[in-house]
């Protein structure tokens, strides 16, 4: 066996957080290296600077021992490098032949031979066994069909190396077999391939080695026949819990919310539960597990197909997130650039956005006392500024996302709901967040926390709620909260 | 260095002392190209300096300023609105229609059909692009056309001519020694400035168009928001077509044509953002003026109102050019 492919000593950083410390990687000639961890674990930064769309810090790529420098994603394409994205991307109106040869087109005098294309597809896809047309338009096929014209352009760029992002995490189990197939295929042609997938059942059908990544680390590498699931998710999950999840005995009291079978088709089925003031609910499951689209919808940012909504034993059929807000609702949004925040506005103006029209008379803002509302909310929760009147762009994430906070606090929220409140924040401000949360249930509110990092929801979590394909399908409480559970119920079984 | 466009119109005096002097050229830099603008008029024209053409000058800016305005408000949001022109010319028609000697309504009835025609229309577009989802350019060049030809078909292309000297005397009289138009533009303005800082909608207008999503899950009803923010700038475009009506002592469907135009670009020399969020109504005052400025100067100068247009279509980019190179700036620090 030749190693085609060794990464060494990788290490990157973003913003001054360093994501991976030191990462190595080696793929041979004819190999399915499964690669794993958590979201956030540096698996694809670390693909990124495979395809050249990152630069590492410092460390080497060696291809077939040659020592290579990436600069770009065309030129991992020109050495042989290409990747299946987990969100495909085709040019929908443009037809499968003319997607394949984008960029490079067949061409004499500058006029696209058609004929030629599409007979060099007809090629491709037959070695697939593919029987797509190649004039069919891409928008007219499926996930699976897209997925497999993807493959065909990587071999018709004679790629040695292939990348495969989650590429199950939205096809049959049919086209999943077909997939297996071609990769084996592939696989048996020499082709080495890296693939990424939460599904750890799967890379026990596919791959010949695992490497798992957490933290930015390689924790363990190992081929598949030696290893076992469990194994694989200690691996994955097995941090020493650390004081950064600062203790809280709150008193449950009465249930704030009750949801009885909400329901909307495609995102989420049949979930019910209640929350009680002084609890933190967790809510764990995978990336589309639907958890986001469920406290949107409690939220009011969207309607309900089927299912009801209690808060404190009335009904509650929110048409919008102002609705939300008169029951004390507060949804602290996944996205805080997207969602969160008006980045171009200033530090007081976004603390004081929910609270403008109950503070004014007659429509006038009431400048000064929102001014001194964002003094006493800048001040107790330690947002680092210059001044008020500066644009929250310029804030580090933890700041920014401080700010959000800020201005949910205002509005005196008696339920408050945070969607992966910690995403790309330093620990430090994870710490201060965490203790913000134990304050609010000391207080008798009532938290739901969605979290994709484990550890946070096994350290924060009085409960945990998990959602799998858009159901609920297990709640734990008590010893039961491990890593090692919310794993085995998250990740789907095929 | 980041720039606080709201903060460009705020007292200066209170921000004079807290700025850096780099950052002060930045916000106050359109009111500075004014003043250089007014002293190379005045040294080289000296019928410029008069007080009869700086009367004037206001008095022929006055109508775009206002629509300017309406505009201002259309373009903080995150839209646009091509149709001020074709309303313009409805609400014109409407005004005229009621105010002919032989109905002899009064005044105010004219402003009542002007404002609401013109109204109407904003209603119209608000509902459009933020109910139906139409894109704001698409929904307002539909209105722009339709507008326009309810206009001409309102009278089968003629002119309403022989209006009430009372009507008349809107738009042509003096008050203090100022044409009555300064005094409309000076009071939209006004309004506006007080509507865009001071007030709780005028926060959820630079909510809106700085972040649509953000404002929603804020709780604002983001397409309310967007029809009364259309309804404002129809309400003007009326409001322009009644004086307008008045100036020139007739109901004309042609007029306005292609005012949606000089509105944008005062706006855009004013430094409105054009994606929403940033700007100030005193940057689009200012933007007025310089532009009533320079076609005044070219006036005086007896230069024709073609190479005007050439002119203004080098200042709109060269303001532009000046706004993209400050926020790179920005972004590579």
């Amino acid at each position: 066996m030749t190693e085609i492919l060794r990464m060494k000593g990788v290490v990157k950083s973003f913003s001054g957080v360093e994501v991976l410390h030191g990462v190595d990687l080696s793929l041979n000639e004819g190999e399915v290296l499964a690669l794993v961890g958590e979201n956030g674990a540096g698996k694809s930064t670390l693909m990124k600077i495979l395809m050249g769309i990152e630069q590492p810090d410092s460390g080497e790529i060696f291809l077939n021992g040659v020592k290579t420098i990436i600069p770009g994603p065309a030129h991992a394409l020109a050495l042989g490098i290409a990747m299946i994205h987990q969100e495909l991307n085709p040019v929908p109106e443009m037809t499968v032949a003319e997607n394949i040869f984008l960029g490079r087109e067949v061409n004499r005098f500058g006029f696209v031979s058609r004929r030629e294309q599409e007979r060099l597809t007809e090629a491709w896809l037959q070695k697939l066994r593919l029987r797509i047309p190649p004039a069919t338009r891409m928008r007219d096929l499926s996930i699976s069909q897209t997925q497999m014209v993807e493959i065909a352009k990587a071999l018709s760029l004679n790629s040695k190396i292939l990348i495969m992002d989650e590429p199950t995490s939205a096809i049959t189990q049919q086209e999943v077999n077909d997939l297996f197939h071609i990769i084996t295929m592939l696989r048996d042609e020499g082709i080495g391939i890296i693939y990424i997938s939460h599904k750890l059942d799967e890379l026990f059908q596919i791959s010949d080695r695992v490497q798992v990544l957490r933290d930015g680390n390689v924790i363990n590498v190992t081929p598949t026949k030696e290893t076992s699931r469990r194994a694989m998710v200690r691996d994955m999950v097995g941090r020493e819990l650390s004081t950064i999840y600062p203790t809280c005995d709150s008193q449950l009291g009465e249930v704030l919310l009750e949801v009885r079978d909400l329901t909307r088709y495609g995102e989420f089925e049949s979930v019910s539960f209640s929350l009680r003031a002084g609890e933190k609910l967790g809510i764990a499951g995978l990336m589309g597990a639907g958890r986001t689209e469920l406290v949107s919808t409690i939220f009011g940012e969207r309607q309900p197909d089927r299912g009801e909504i209690h808060v404190k034993d009335k009904v509650f059929a929110p048409r919008h997130p102002n609705d939300a807000i008169r029951q004390k609702i507060a949804l602290v949004p996944e996205d805080r650039k997207l969602m969160g925040l008006n980045l171009i506005m200033t530090v007081g103006d976004n603390i004081t956005m929910c609270v403008d029209r109950r503070e004014s008379r007659f429509g006038l803002l009431n400048i000064k006392k929102n001014k001194e509302m964002v003094e006493e909310m800048v001040g107790s929760l330690a947002i680092k500024v210059h001044s008020y009147s500066q644009n929250v762009e310029n804030l580090s994430g933890g700041n920014q996302q401080k700010v959000v906070l800020a201005k949910w606090l205002l509005t005196n929220p008696d339920i408050l709901l945070f969607d992966e409140p910690t995403r790309g924040i330093d620990v430090g401000a994870k710490a201060e967040i965490f203790e913000l949360i134990n304050s609010l249930v000391m207080q008798q509110k009532a938290v739901i926390m969605i979290s994709s990092e484990m550890p946070e929801l096994v350290g924060m979590s009085t409960r945990v709620l998990v959602m799998c394909e858009g159901r609920l399908i297990g709640e734990l409480s008590g010893a039961d909260i491990t890593q090692e559970n919310i794993m085995a119920l998250a990740s789907p079984l095929q | 260095m980041q720039i606080d466009k709201r903060a460009e119109g705020f007292p200066y005096r209170m921000h004079l002392m807290s700025l850096r002097s780099a950052e002060f050229w930045k916000k106050t830099g359109i009111f500075w190209a004014l003043v250089i603008l007014v002293i190379i008029m005045a040294l080289s024209q000296p019928a410029f300096l008069t007080q009869q053409n700086l009367i004037n000058i206001l008095k022929q800016a006055s109508i775009t300023g206002i629509l300017a305005v309406g505009m201002t408000l259309v373009l903080l949001s995150g839209g646009i609105d091509l149709s001020v022109g074709s309303v313009l010319a409805v609400a014109c028609m409407a005004a005229a229609f009621m105010t002919t000697a032989d109905r002899g309504y009064p005044v105010i009835v004219a402003f009542i059909a002007g404002l609401s025609v013109g109204a109407l229309f904003g209603i119209i577009n608000g509902v459009g692009i933020a109910y139906i989802g139409f894109a704001p350019f698409i929904m307002t060049l539909a209105t722009l056309s339709a507008a326009r030809g309810l206009a001409l078909v309102s009278t089968n292309n003629k002119p309403i001519f022989n209006l009430t000297r009372e009507f008349v005397a809107v738009s042509n009289s003096q008050f203090l020694g100022l044409p009555s138009l300064i005094y409309y533009f000076a009071a939209t303005a006004l309004i506006a400035y007080i509507l865009t800082r001071f007030t709780v909608f005028g926060k959820w207008i630079y909510a809106v168009g700085g972040n649509e999503n953000a404002a929603k899950f804020s709780g604002i009803n983001v397409k309310r928001v967007k029809v009364i923010i259309y309804g404002i700038a129809g309400a003007l475009s009326g409001l322009t077509g009644v004086l307008m009506a008045s100036r020139i002592t007739s109901g004309n469907p042609t007029v306005g044509e292609a005012y949606e135009l000089d509105a944008i670009a005062a706006c855009v020399i004013g430094g409105i953002s054009m994606s929403g969020g940033s700007g100030s109504i005193i940057g689009t005052v200012l933007g007025v003026l310089i532009l009533g400025v320079i076609s005044n100067g070219f006036d005086i100068l007896g230069i024709s109102s073609n190479y005007q247009r050439i002119m203004k279509g080098i200042v709109i980019l060269l303001a532009v050019y000046i706004d993209i190179r400050a926020r790179s700036a920005k972004k590579t620090i």
